[in-house]
Order: C-alpha cells, then sequence, then structure tokens
C-alpha cells in the first residue's frame, strides 16, 4: 500500500509536459505537489474524470493525458472503459488510485472493496497494458515505462491517506483556471 | 426524399458549417437511421460512440478545453439521465457542451410542452430552469439556425440544446 501523496510525489519528479486529470483528494493534492497550469480538475460531477481526459486526448492526439481517477468515481462510470478502449487513444494513460472508500464523503466503503480488480476490467474492456502497482518502489520503477507506453493504458494503484493537504474548492472548478488550462494547452 | 420536412443532409451540413469535427453520440432512435448512421459514414466528422450520455457531456468539455468543436447526440431519456454532468459540468463550468436532443414520441407540428407524452413534455421546462437556450427543429427551414446555435454556445461557453421534433430523413 502506498501513501497517495507519496505516489503523487514520485509522478511530480518524473512529469515532463504531461497533462494531468485529476479528481477528487487527487485533484487537492496535485495542485500542491504538482503544480502546473496543465492540470486539469474542472471535471464538475463525480465519475466524469476519465470521460473528460477521453475528451482531451482525442482534442490533443500529440500530448499525454494522464489521469488520477477513484474507484468510488470509476464505479460511477464503468462504461467509460469500454468508451475510451473503443476510441483507443496511444496517448491516454489511466491510473486508478484505489483506496476502496469513498474518502471525500466520509470513507465509507465501496462496493465489494478490495475485492475487484479493476486493471482486469479494463483489459477485459480493451485498454492495451494494464498494471496493479501496491508499493512505491515498484510505482516508482514503472513509471518511466508507463508514460511511454502506447495507450490506453491502465494502472491500479494501491494507495491510503498520506499527508493531509489543505482542500480548495473554488481553485478545483474555477472557470479562470480552466481558461489558463485552455490558453497554456492551445501553446504547448 | 425532397418532399419530407426535415432532412438529415441540411443537419449535417449545418454541424460542417460550425466547424464540428467531433460528434458524440449514443443512438437515438429519432435521429439514428438517417443522421447518425450519415455521419458515421461521413470522413469529415469522428464519431465517439459513448456506453452513456453523460460521459459525452465530459467528452465534449475534454474537446473544447483542447480547442475543438463537437456536438453531443442523444435521446430525450438520455438528456434526463445527464441532468446531474449537465449542471455540473456544462452550466456551473460554463462549457458549451451543445446537446442535439431527439424527442421521440413527440407528435408532428405540436409544440413539445403540448405533448400528450411526458417525458417529452417536461424538456424544455427543464432546459428553462436551468438557463440552456433551446430551438426545436421540425423542418429544414429551422435547421438552418443550428449552425448559428452552435456557434453562439462555443461563443458564449455555456450549453445549448438543439431539439429535433421529428424524425430526420
Amino acid at each position: 500500500m502506498m501513501k497517495r501523496d507519496e505516489m503523487l510525489r514520485v509522478f511530480a519528479r518524473q512529469r515532463k509536459n504531461e497533462v494531468v486529470v485529476a479528481v477528487y483528494m487527487a485533484a487537492q493534492e496535485i495542485t500542491h505537489i504538482s503544480p502546473s497550469d496543465l492540470n486539469y480538475t474542472f471535471t464538475g460531477a463525480m465519475g466524469q474524470g476519465s470521460s473528460h481526459a477521453l475528451g482531451l486526448a482525442l482534442g490533443r492526439p500529440d500530448k499525454k493525458i494522464v489521469v488520477f481517477d477513484g474507484d468510488g468515481s470509476l464505479l460511477m462510470n464503468l462504461g467509460s472503459l469500454v468508451t475510451i478502449a473503443n476510441q483507443a487513444p496511444k496517448n491516454y494513460i489511466h491510473c486508478l488510485c484505489e483506496n476502496g472508500c469513498y474518502e471525500t464523503n466520509g470513507s465509507v466503503p465501496t462496493p465489494r472493496a478490495g475485492q475487484i480488480r479493476f486493471a482486469e476490467l479494463a483489459k477485459t474492456a480493451g485498454y492495451r497494458k494494464t498494471y496493479e502497482i501496491t508499493e512505491l518502489a515498484e510505482w516508482e520503477r514503472e513509471l518511466p515505462k508507463i508514460l511511454n507506453a502506447e495507450g490506453p493504458v491502465f494502472v491500479t494503484l494501491k494507495v491510503e491517506p498520506g499527508e493531509a493537504y489543505p482542500e480548495n474548492f473554488p481553485r478545483l472548478y474555477s472557470i479562470e483556471h480552466r481558461e489558463k488550462f485552455r490558453q497554456t494547452l492551445a501553446k504547448s | 426524399m425532397p418532399d419530407y420536412p426535415l432532412t438529415a443532409e441540411s443537419i449535417k451540413n449545418q454541424f460542417k458549417r460550425a466547424g464540428v469535427r467531433f460528434v458524440v453520440a449514443l443512438p437515438d432512435r429519432v435521429t439514428s437511421h438517417y443522421l447518425l448512421k450519415g455521419i458515421l459514414a461521413d470522413s469529415d466528422f469522428h464519431v465517439v460512440q459513448v456506453c452513456k450520455e453523460d460521459e459525452g457531456v465530459s467528452i465534449c468539455s475534454g474537446l473544447y478545453a483542447a480547442g475543438h468543436k463537437s456536438v453531443l447526440m442523444m435521446q430525450y431519456t438520455g438528456f434526463l439521465d445527464s441532468i446531474n454532468a449537465i449542471r455540473g459540468v456544462a452550466v456551473e463550468g460554463h462549457f458549451p457542451v451543445c446537446m442535439v436532443v431527439g424527442l421521440l414520441g413527440k407528435e408532428p407540428d405540436v409544440a413539445p410542452t403540448k405533448s400528450k407524452k411526458y417525458g417529452v413534455k417536461i424538456i424544455e421546462p427543464i432546459l428553462d430552469v436551468m438557463g440552456i437556450e433551446h430551438s426545436l427543429i421540425e423542418r429544414d427551414a429551422d435547421a438552418a439556425q443550428i449552425a448559428a446555435v452552435i456557434e453562439k454556445s462555443f461563443a458564449d461557453a455555456f450549453p445549448s440544446a438543439i431539439l429535433i421534433g421529428r424524425e430526420p430523413r
């Protein structure tokens, strides 16, 4: 099991110019750990992160799109696995922060917490490559391969809460930041 | 079929005129046979087939953030099923999601709010409450405004709805 903030710190150290789409706790944390105008946190409704990322991936096939999704979120939009696999964007990396609960909403367990092989669902849906990672050292070792692999790639990351970061919901859904994102992406 | 009041070709041409390249869709019985199949066969369009309509709200939003125009085609049932995504993503997030909504079961030349079909009757009032502009398309003359509706939606960065009141052929 990895601390989520430590997992994100490993990513931040290896991040180049990837677009990051993050939801809920990962969205709050990425804005502190890897601040960038290419952080897309404007997903607006639970479960929708993977679908926003598909739009970005199809619209900018020259950019790597890395999603930090949640297991509760993905359970709400499981069909997106099939939609994404059907489009098969080569630049799509779908990282699932599996914590087994709805952490933002009081840490109530998800249905069948810890018993679902999300990577197997992604493989069956048609993702080109899947990973299941539980240890930080393994994440650090595999990440360069993951970032360079032909997508869509799916990575289950077994995580638990780490250090607490200040929540800033206005930043997550700010239209000004969304416009800044659009402008930055257009120039990059 | 020149005598038919609404043609799929007129709608498709309006999408092109507005600069729409991506069509995000879940088959709608009103538009699937002539319009969606025609779009699938047209290499000017990239079709993203979704498993559920609310995915489409977010895919269109991601495409907008990446600099592209798109439309989301769905049946009114899919619109009703996607209200929270339309609320949270498109309305509150100011994403120009252009929804092309088939009003399955609407009687020809009857206003949607006067339809005997409950699901059809409530669509325009819901759009009004959400502050989303809507246009009813039943004839080619109505279809001529589609490009302008799409362009306004993108200029305003706000969602819009194009309600298809009869099957285009």
